[in-house]
């Protein structure tokens, strides 16, 4: 028996004790490491956020101590409560990693897979569901759908092709801002994201799509094609900001804060969603109240920033943008040679 | 001749008015409810009838009204869902046609029996002229008291409102509907919670197809027990079939369930067989989504029994040897047909109508139509079949909402059973431009495929 | 981006805006967002399809982000987003009607016609294109036409040439 007013729930047979209420998902952040499933829409600080992108899957082996069936179809750990005496198999079910391969394999048949030029890779959800879940060869013998790459606004750039509509943004729009100029148009695989017309996402808070979008579509342009996030340090900071909290990390090359984001959590989600001032326009040092290095997971490669071969692929070589964002690197490279 | 209880007056001339409508008898069944029984006895009955929703799912309509939460001080909702898309159904668009009162008299009843004061008949939004016509309806029922204020004097009032789709298959799912009734897109919400806890703005809602709507008619009138009595165990009452494709006589028929498929296809009564003598190749039973069946399992279950018209013979052998009655959308193939070219078409309009809210139907359903293209059209090799196989069983069962696994059915079906047709297709891209298969020489359907 | 090429600059008439506010008592208070779609089909009819000013005054009315307008009426395949022609001939192309000739039948008004699918005849006449299952199955093949929706049943090569030459002789005498 749980504790009064509690539910006990195992997962891949860890037993955790919750609240009533509480999602499987939410359960198992509580017990932590490999079985909490990965979520790329869910976001715990938007609400009615997740569900959609199906990587949270998961197998309810036994529904609760009342009503000990099994569910007949696995579920989104994001948006299915826990019962008292619930039991939930993620790793160690083959069914849920197999089903899982088969979402993470959905998600890339139309992606374009331009990690090398993409400002998010390195810190990218997609990459990382990718090499734990993915397969090396795609079966995908078509031409991927593609959209124009487009500025929303002049701090903000949409490239849609690597969109995996979690509607993270729109959420962080209609519960952030007072006015939502983005949404979801069309439907079906030719939905996108995109503004009426052609308006500018133009609000204070606005900048905040950029730090839930899971992967490289809402992309900051002061920080385009600066450096690799690997290259760079995060340090958390604050100031007194009149419009939010203030509280931010920032991301140095030597002397230089080349970034601004959110304070993030180890599920890649923001404690606080900072104001547009403090993500684009406050990029000195001596704006800021610096804290301490941010800590960063051991396994991410913003850790292993020191790779000893670089080889640099054939669209480095043909943008002397790329070139010169990768330039420490090339000249490593050269020196080992 | 079949019992008939919803299309009993279909050919009465000027049946679709109130006044005829009234004199065959019609509204009879509200001044029973609403003067004699309470709303509790009206569930009851519904429940007694066993009447299994006709939309396509089949749950039992008196339990799904049964869950229905009555919290105090919210209104609740009854919102009729006649959003027929569902290739192979055209039942609704029928009734809604020829005798639009059958269903304003089930919403009275329905709503009276649930204590919806506010109803709701989405009707899809290319079915304008069936809306004029309910629109009609309403304004005539109105007219004569059975709509307003104080309905006959019991006490109890009612609205019913007609909300036009935008053309949209997935709104025919109860919760993508409702959310197309609220002015959104349709994309269908994330269960639990169930609309009978929180459907229309928040507030408990059942959601019923517009033939169990006006099944509760007969229902009332006669008592459920009666109703009950047709139809064998738990397939109760008539139904409407949809019948279309190489048949003798298509159109909708009222069956009393229990009917075996043989003799729908073959009587005089119904389909009048298959057109131009030709031979039966396949049948879809119940709307493009449910498994396409060949012909030898349309007609008899793997254990050799005949086929019956009836919710548990249909889908006898579960998804390996049998089918489904799904919405009653009754197709038939005859030996000129191309199971792949039938397959791609499916697949086509499920990618077309998936809403793209979650990855695996988002993006399967395009994959599966691209890999179906080169099978028809040439460009394919032999893994391609596998891979369509690996496809399906990725969507299915992984999605939100049912449009996945009615996606994923059609093919996996085909590729089952018509194994064969498949791998000519592949192996012979020029002449199988040029003409069909023909009958297949079935794959033992108990093999699993690889 | 989906592309809008063309705008229109539309007033809505006194008596579309009571037929709007009609709609808008169907629905609880507050929810009348409710009243979008019938309000889509309304201006629809009036102008033949729905241009970016057209949304953005429904916006206006509902008390609505004009996204919100946008992101319904590109939802839909009902609502047109470019010009059509007057008379837009939608014929089902989906299965148990393609049983029955639906694709020689579009191939049969795209040639009568002289347009590929989802474009305007010179004249601004007339556009078809092929939709998904409307239903109606058993009767095939079957085409619609808005903003009414006349249907049009067991269509022949003879009976659709028929129906282009009476609406022709129709657009000319009204």
């Amino acid at each position: 028996m749980a504790e009064e007013g509690k539910f006990k729930v195992t997962i891949d047979g860890i037993p955790v004790e919750v609240a009533p209420g509480t999602t499987i998902l939410n359960a198992a952040r509580l017990i932590g490491g490999d079985i909490v499933p990965p979520a790329m829409c869910y976001y715990s600080k938007l609400e009615g956020s997740g569900g959609k992108c199906r990587t949270c899957l998961v197998k309810v082996s036994k529904g609760s101590e009342k009503d000990p069936r099994p569910m007949p179809k696995l579920v989104a750990s994001c948006r299915t409560t826990v019962m008292d005496g619930m039991e939930v198999s993620n790793i160690t079910s083959d069914e849920v990693l197999e089903a899982r391969k088969g979402v993470v394999e959905m998600l890339l048949i139309n992606h374009p897979l331009d990690c090398p030029v993409c400002d998010q890779a390195g810190e990218c959800k997609l990459q990382d569901l990718s090499y734990e879940h993915g397969t090396e060869q795609t079966r995908f013998a078509f031409e991927r759908r593609t959209f124009e790459r487009v500025d929303i606004g002049d701090k903000i750039q949409l490239h849609m092709n690597r969109c995996i509509l979690c509607y993270r943004c729109v959420y962080v729009a209609d519960q952030l801002t007072t006015k939502r100029e983005h949404g979801v148009l069309s439907r079906g695989d030719y939905s996108e994201i995109a503004t009426f017309i052609e308006a500018a996402l133009d609000n204070d808070f606005i900048g905040n799509v950029i730090d839930v979008c899971p992967v490289g579509a809402l992309t900051d342009k002061t920080f385009r094609f600066k450096n690799r996030v690997w290259f760079t340090k995060p340090v958390d900071a604050h100031r007194d900001c009149p419009t939010c909290s203030g509280n931010v990390t920032l991301w140095y090359k030597g002397d230089d804060v080349l970034r601004v984001t959110g304070r993030k959590d180890e599920y890649n989600e923001v404690d606080e969603f900072i104001c547009n001032t403090c993500r684009f326009d406050t990029k000195r040092t001596q704006d800021w109240i610096l804290e301490a290095p941010t800590k960063v997971d051991n396994e991410s490669v913003i850790t292993a920033n020191h790779y000893l071969n670089f080889n640099p692929p054939p669209v480095i070589k043909n943008s002397s943008e790329l070139q010169a964002a990768n330039e420490e690197q090339l000249a490593r490279t050269e020196r080992l040679k | 001749m079949t019992r008939k209880l919803l299309l009993t007056h279909i050919d009465v001339p000027g049946i679709e008015s109130f006044d005829i409508y009234r004199q065959k008898g019609g509204y009879r069944s509200v001044e029973k409810a609403l003067k004699t029984m309470s709303p509790e006895d009206v569930v009851e009955e519904v429940k007694k009838s066993g009447l299994r929703g006709r939309g396509g799912a089949g749950f039992p309509t008196g339990m799904k009204w049964g869950f229905l939460a009555k919290p105090e001080g919210v209104p609740r909702y009854l919102v009729c869902n006649g959003d027929e898309s569902e290739p192979g159904t055209f039942k609704d668009r029928f009734l809604m046609t020829k005798i639009p009162h059958a269903l304003i008299e089930g919403m009275i009843v329905s709503s009276y029996a649930l204590g919806a004061e506010v109803s709701y008949i989405y009707v899809r939004g290319e079915m304008m002229p069936q809306i004029r016509i309910l629109e009609k309806a309403i304004a005539e029922a109105k007219a004569a008291g059975f709509l307003g204020k104080n309905i006959l004097n019991s006490g109890y009032d009612l609205e019913i409102y007609i909300q036009p789709g935008g053309g949209a298959y997935i709104c025919g799912e109860e919760t993508a509907l409702l959310e197309s009734l609220e002015g959104k897109r349709g994309n269908p919400r994330i269960k639990p919670p169930f609309p009978a806890v929180s459907g229309l703005y928040g507030c408990p809602t059942v959601v019923n197809n517009v033939e169990s709507i006006a099944a509760t008619v007969p229902i009332i009138n006669d008592g459920g027990e009666e109703y009950a009595k047709i139809g064998i165990d738990r397939s109760t009452g008539t139904k409407l079939i949809s019948a279309s494709g190489n048949i003798n006589r298509p159109g909708v028929y009222e069956i009393e369930l229990g009917v075996s498929v043989e003799e729908f296809i073959y009587s005089e009564e119904y389909c009048g067989g298959i057109a131009g003598g030709k031979r039966l190749k396949a049948l879809v039973a119940g709307g493009s989504s449910v498994p396409v069946l060949p012909a030898n399992l349309a007609l008899k279950t793997a254990k050799g029994e005949l086929r019956l018209m009836t919710y548990e013979s249909l889908a006898d052998g579960g998804f390996v040897t049998g089918s489904s009655m799904g919405s009653g959308g009754f197709i038939v193939y005859d030996e000129d047909q191309c199971i792949v070219r039938n397959t791609l078409n499916f697949t086509r309009f499920y990618h077309h109508e998936s809403c793209g809210q979650c990855s695996p139907c988002r993006e399967g359903t395009g994959w599966m139509e691209k890999l179906l293209q080169r099978i028809e059209y040439g460009g394919a090799n032999m893994a391609d079949i596998n891979l369509l196989w690996d496809i399906q069983k990725n969507i299915d069962g992984n999605t939100i909402c049912p449009l996945g696994d009615a996606s994923a059915w059609p093919v996996a079906s085909a590729i089952r059973h018509f194994r064969d047709e498949f791998e000519w297709h592949i192996l012979n891209p020029e002449e199988s431009q040029n003409r069909n298969f023909g009958l297949a020489h079935y794959a033992d359907p108990l093999v699993p495929v690889s | 981006m989906l592309s809008v090429q063309e705008n229109m600059i539309v007033e809505f008439s006194a008596e579309m805006f009571d037929q709007f506010a009609e709609i808008k008592t169907r629905y609880p208070e507050g929810k009348h967002k409710s009243a979008l779609l019938p309000i889509l089909h309304l201006v629809q009819a009036e102008y033949g399809w729905l241009s970016a000013d057209a949304m953005a005054k429904v916006a206006e009315f509902l008390a609505i982000q004009p996204i919100e307008v946008f992101e319904v009426a590109t939802f839909y395949t009902m609502f047109f987003l470019q010009p059509k022609g007057k008379y837009v001939l939608e014929v089902c192309r989906t299965g148990p009607c393609c049983l029955v000739g639906a694709e020689e039948i579009m191939a049969h008004i795209e040639m009568r016609l002289g347009v590929k699918e989802g474009e305007v005849t010179p004249d601004g006449m007339f556009s078809w294109r092929g939709v998904e299952c409307i239903a109606a199955c058993g009767f095939g093949p079957v085409l619609q036409i808005g903003p009414k929706y006349t249907f049009h049943e067991g269509l022949t090569k003879e009976s659709v040439d028929q129906l282009i030459a009476d609406l022709k002789q129709k657009a000319q005498t009204n």
